[in-house]
């Protein structure tokens, strides 16, 4: 005979797999290149929850950093990547910390 | 040389061009009393001078691309050519970008290698020093003794008074080097007390005037630190970052900017953006090298010299 407390275990343990399929459709993970001291796409307009990644392709390093402070990435030398999952609605405008000209935005709307 | 038309604002764009084309093949370049003057290397003018000092820059050890796979063998033969001067520099004075990405083994290796120069080195740090977790302490705890702030500091020799600037952190969106309120006011109060005939050798990382914003080659506020210096009869401001020579005069202030002992960078404008500049290896050497700059009491002149590592 089984106790409440293990059904309730394996319905804790079932509910985030059965989870992971709508969120995966609700948010397919985006990139962006930084070539050429550019952001590509420069604007890029994402459903809430999405997982976004800057790749480096330069031979040069360059960082992410939000204006608002809500991610900074560690220095991206070439071939490096860094990633951040936008889990708040909003605009997001980011620059390189060694070369400020670069600069790009993220939407994230509810999807 | 053509007299320059000081009726201007600026030099004419082909005197500019001329004066760039002459540092490029070795001409010494002189400012007496804000009025340029050049001379071939070798000349009485370079004989007689009573001490000179040596500028190196953008070294970016730590750096291994197509570029320049080497960086600390080119710094070394830097190193070699200031050791072989025939006049002993005083000192020695690296405007930034020491490293490539501010790990402390690349910290290590270029420390060893200067040291070999066996002179006192004066540093400001560039925007690849200042790449550690704590955002410059790294740089501030191997270089930083007797500085203020970020790393800026001054000190007087021989009758010049230099000032170190760090206009590389703290960058804003979309902006250029910076150096921010706190620094330009230690400026101002570090000049406050000098003799307007004073020499001034400012050096910092990114240069304090505008080569090429769309670049990010500028300084946001360096007008305003300008504005400090402006009553002062010999203003030479010292340069790195752009990896090539660029030389400007604007009334008693001379702009210069230092090649990299590393990798030399693209003629703003003429490549889809700044990054390394890819050439055979012969060539390489002929685009990087090192600076030295001569002092002679009395007439006040400050003569700049490029020299490049090779051809």
């Amino acid at each position: 005979m089984r106790s409440p407390l293990s059904r309730r275990t394996v319905a804790c343990l079932a509910l985030p797999l059965a989870l992971v399929p709508f969120v995966a459709r609700a948010a397919a993970p985006v990139a962006i290149s930084i070539d050429n001291f550019a952001f590509t796409p420069q604007v890029l307009t994402v459903p809430l929850g999405t997982i976004v990644t800057w790749k480096n392709g330069d031979d040069i390093p360059h960082t992410i950093v939000d204006t608002g402070g809500a991610f900074r990435s560690p220095v991206l030398d070439t071939d490096d990547a860094f990633s951040f999952t936008f889990a708040t609605v909003g605009e997001y405008g980011y620059f390189c910390g060694l070369h400020p000209h670069m600069t790009g935005r993220i939407i994230v709307t509810r999807g | 040389m053509e007299p320059q038309d000081t009726s201007q604002d600026g030099p004419t764009r082909r005197f500019l061009l001329e004066c760039m084309t002459w540092a490029g093949t070795g001409v010494l370049w002189s400012v007496a009393a804000g009025l340029p003057q050049a001379a071939m290397l070798g000349s009485a003018e370079a004989a007689e001078a009573a001490f000179s000092f040596v500028q190196i820059s953008d070294s970016h050890i730590g750096f291994d691309k197509v570029a320049n796979p080497d960086p600390l063998a080119t710094l070394h033969e830097a190193v070699e050519q200031i050791k072989a001067l025939a006049q002993k520099p005083a000192f020695v004075l690296h405007t930034g970008d020491i490293t490539h990405l501010s790990r402390p083994a690349e910290f290590d290796a270029a420390q060893q290698m200067i040291a070999e120069i066996g002179l006192p080195v004066f540093y400001v740090p560039g925007e690849h020093d200042v790449l550690d977790e704590g955002r410059g302490r790294a740089y501030l705890d191997r270089y930083g003794a007797g500085s203020r702030g970020a790393g800026w500091h001054s000190f007087e020799q021989h009758g010049v008074r230099y000032i170190g600037l760090v206009n590389v952190l703290d960058l804003k969106a979309g902006g250029l080097g910076n150096l921010g309120n706190e620094q330009l006011e230690w400026l101002e109060n570090t000049v406050a007390g000098l003799s307007s005939s004073t020499p001034i050798v400012v050096f910092a990382h990114i240069p304090l005037w505008s080569v090429y914003p769309e670049w990010g080659w500028g300084t946001e506020d360096g007008a305003r630190a300008l504005t400090y210096l402006r009553r002062f009869g010999s203003v030479t401001v010292l340069n790195g970052h752009i990896h090539q020579i660029m030389q400007k005069v604007e009334g008693n202030v001379a702009f210069h900017t230092a090649r990299s002992t590393a990798f030399p960078q693209p003629v703003p404008g003429t490549a889809p953006s700044p990054g390394p500049v890819r050439v055979a290896p012969g060539e390489l050497r002929k685009l990087l090298g090192t600076t030295s700059v001569s002092f002679v009491p009395g007439r006040q002149p400050l003569a700049i010299v490029d020299t490049p590592l090779a051809g």
